[in-house]
């Protein structure tokens, strides 16, 4: 007899949290504070995601856990054996196949659809922590709008290197008023945010916040007017596949300083390839 | 518009910190384009007051009014915080007596200058940047200490630095805390010296609250003389200094060592 | 002798100081003190000193305050009494109709001489051009050199700095001027320029109280003598 409860958690914390996720997704990009339980994985290593994820997840679900873009990385493939175990559902690596994705620091290339869940893993939810340490405070800067502070980051950013040196987790307006950090992935996926046709959850189970951007929600990455959002381009095509306009990872080969490039999108690679 | 109302109005502040008074039945009027020196020596309850005619510290008892840019009166201590934060923002300044009080020591000084502007909605690189390099110059500070944190700054520096951060958004009213206290006086001098040429040019109201008389005599038309929470005295900065009538304000006068 | 109404009335005046740091005791200086003075008129006062001119002078300025009398000032079309106007009103007396040059210059450190001249004139809304050109006319007329005005006074001679001082009180056309000798720190060709100021302002219908240490300055610019003597403190 299976010891565990379907997908671990006890149904009245799965409540607890779906209700922080209809609050999340009546706010977009509000920060809802949810009582976030223990869960047998370490702070830091996606117990918000997981959480979210259990109290989502229902047996007719199909599954992806992606980390870094990849199927196949020790951290997504425990996560997806903890809900196979848990809950028996089937999992997946196709993207367009799965109703519920969790991912780690990535959204997959292939294009979203109506219907899907995607649900990030966040680590640090206060997009206004760096500058003000109090939670007071930074609740206070929220409610109010004050979020001058916000563009004073990219000011200095702009003073120092000539450009926005923030790479990932780059800061962004939801529906026109909250200010949200979209987790650590890079502002390449930014775009993909923005009118998404699928449901966006994010958790921070360390932290214990709980947000959410509704399909087909507006989200702009904050800029100036003189320096507007860019994302990364590469000159290089992926070496397996040959795509182009693709977040790609750069893979040391020889111990020569030889490398070469690949889709951080294993899936997305994999089917460009015919496999 | 300054016809007929003050731009900031005080009747009955008092504030009670258990049962010591911090401040007792405290009026005054403050018209567009004058200053206000509040004196008195440490635990005159000056400071108090201050807190509580700028909305930080909640009076006992009494009514402090401000009349904004389009001529409605708020009252300051019931309006609603995000309105008196707004205000606090774009309307008033302050300038506290430790700079660091006032700045953002982790950014540049221009994002210091800034910050009220973006925080306003300014969303033009270049321009908020030219803004905070005029007002460095206007505070002369040398405009190429713009990308340095306020922590290489002298503490002079850093007081006109403040000074540069709050009048930024040409606010009407500022208020001061012993704005040359802890300075060199060669420092003073010119920050003093500063203050009055922004205050004259700008048309600034201020409200300075200092235990120093020379500051007052060079900053303020009017002043208030306080002693243990209550006025003792006042009027005109002349009148006060050179014809004091109460005995405290003349002690305090006749204590001011003349070099 | 004059169509014109007063712009200056005194009546009743009475000022005592109250020395509290010194056991409380008291130092009345004016008794009952009436004058009223006319456009165009140049009153001396002719007590010795420690008599109660300059006392009298800076409560006609409100930089004393008479505990008991009126002082009524023709201001803007309107009489306001010094000794009970509010602040308010106070300075704008001074910034338009009371000028008032005192026996020392209160310097400004790092405020430049030209700067320090044309300040009253902000209040009379001359523009700026303008000011610095009257400003430094009179600079020059008092014979204050040119590479000097540049320069904050602070370092300047006790009888420069008063030039400075009286630059700055003629400056601008106050219809009523209060000196407090005027000539005190001054040579004699100083002297003779200040009389020309004070006679050039009297035929502008200013009127004029001063207190004159200097009988020559006295008996050229005054047309009225007054003694204070029995209203003043006993000599």
């Amino acid at each position: 007899m299976n010891p565990y409860n379907f997908a671990f958690l006890d149904e009245q914390t799965k409540r607890m949290i779906r209700r922080a996720i209809l609050k999340a997704v009546a706010i977009p990009g509000y920060q809802v504070p949810f009582g976030s339980r223990e869960m047998p994985l370490s702070y830091g290593w996606g117990t918000g995601g997981v959480q979210v994820t259990a109290s989502v997840i229902g047996p007719d679900d199909v599954l992806k856990v992606i980390d870094q873009g990849a199927d196949d990385t020790t951290n997504a493939v425990s996560i997806r054996r903890f809900f196979e175990r848990t809950t028996g559902v089937r999992t997946t690596t196709r993207t367009e196949a799965a109703t519920l994705l969790q991912t780690r620091h990535r959204i997959p290339e292939t294009p979203l659809a109506e219907g899907q869940i995607v649900v990030f893993q966040v680590p640090i939810p206060e997009p206004l922590r760096w500058l003000e340490p109090r939670e007071t405070e930074t609740r206070k800067m929220h409610a109010l709008e004050e979020y001058g502070v916000m563009h004073v980051r990219l000011y200095e950013d702009i003073t120092r290197h000539g450009h926005v040196e923030t790479a990932y987790d780059y800061p962004v307006l939801v529906n026109g008023r909250y200010i949200m950090r979209p987790s650590p992935i890079p502002k390449f996926d930014n775009p993909k945010l923005d009118e998404s046709p699928a449901l966006l959850l994010f958790g921070a189970g360390r932290e214990k916040r709980i947000y959410a951007v509704p399909p087909f929600t507006t989200v702009r990455s904050l800029d100036f007017e003189d320096h507007p959002f860019t994302i990364e381009r590469w000159d290089q095509t992926c070496a397996l596949c040959g795509a182009a306009d693709v977040f790609m990872d750069e893979i040391v080969v020889d111990d020569k300083g030889g490398r070469m490039f690949v889709c951080s999108d294993t899936d997305f690679c994999e089917r460009r390839r015919g496999r | 518009m300054d016809a007929d109302r003050p731009l900031l109005r005080a009747r009955g502040v008092t504030r009670y910190y258990g049962s010591r008074v911090g401040c007792r039945d405290v009026g005054l009027d403050l018209w567009p384009g004058e200053v206000l020196g509040v004196v008195g020596e440490s635990g005159s309850g000056k400071t108090t007051l201050l807190g509580c005619l700028s909305g930080r510290l909640e009076p006992s008892a009494g009514t402090v009014e401000f009349t904004q840019r389009d001529g409605t009166v708020v009252d300051v201590l019931r309006i609603p915080e995000p309105a008196l934060r707004k205000l606090a923002r774009t309307d008033w300044g302050i300038v506290h007596q430790n700079p660091r009080d006032g700045l953002r020591l982790g950014v540049s000084a221009g994002a210091n200058v800034g910050e009220r502007l973006m925080a306003l909605g300014a969303r033009h690189y270049g321009r908020i940047r030219e803004a905070a390099f005029d007002w460095l110059g206007r505070v002369e500070i040398d405009g190429e200490r713009i990308d340095d944190w306020p922590e290489t700054f002298s503490s002079g520096m850093q007081q006109r630095l403040q000074i540069a951060r709050t009048l930024v958004t040409e606010p009407r009213l500022v208020f001061m805390d012993e704005p040359t206290g802890g300075l060199d006086v060669s420092v003073q001098a010119r920050l003093l010296d500063l203050l009055r040429r922004l205050v004259t040019d700008l048309g600034l109201s201020a409200v300075i609250v200092t235990h120093d008389l020379a500051v007052t005599r060079l900053l303020a038309h009017r002043l208030l003389v306080m002693r243990g929470g209550e006025v003792v005295e006042s009027g005109l900065t002349d009148q006060v200094l050179d014809d004091p009538q109460h005995p405290y304000t003349q002690l305090l006068v006749s204590s001011v060592l003349q070099p | 002798m004059n169509d014109d109404p007063a712009v200056l009335v005194v009546e009743a005046l009475h000022k005592t100081f109250t020395l509290h740091t010194q056991g409380g005791i008291q130092l009345p200086v004016l008794r009952g003190v009436d004058l009223t003075v006319y456009p165009g008129e140049c009153v001396a006062l002719t007590d010795p000193s420690g008599s109660g001119k300059s006392t009298l002078l800076r409560s006609v300025y409100a930089n004393y305050r008479p505990q008991r009398g009126r002082i009524l000032v023709a201001h803007d079309g309107a009489r306001i009494d010094m000794v009970d106007a509010g602040p308010r009103e106070l300075l704008a007396v001074r910034r338009r109709t009371i000028g008032y040059v005192s026996q020392f210059l209160r310097v400004i450190p790092r405020v430049p001489t030209l700067e320090v001249v044309v300040e009253p004139l902000r209040a009379f809304g001359v523009a700026r051009d303008a000011a610095l050109e009257r400003g430094r006319a009179l600079l020059a007329r008092l014979r204050i050199p040119e590479r000097l005005w540049s320069l904050s006074p602070v370092t300047f001679s006790g009888g420069e700095q008063q030039r400075v001082n009286l630059a700055r009180g003629f400056v601008a056309d106050f219809p009523i001027l209060l000196l407090d000798e005027p000539t005190a720190s001054l040579d004699v060709a100083s002297r003779a320029i200040v009389v020309d100021l004070i006679r050039d302002a009297l035929a502008r219908r200013t009127a004029i109280v001063g207190a004159f240490h200097d009988a020559e300055v006295r008996e050229a610019v005054a047309t009225r003598t007054v003694s204070l003597h029995g209203t003043g403190v006993a000599a």
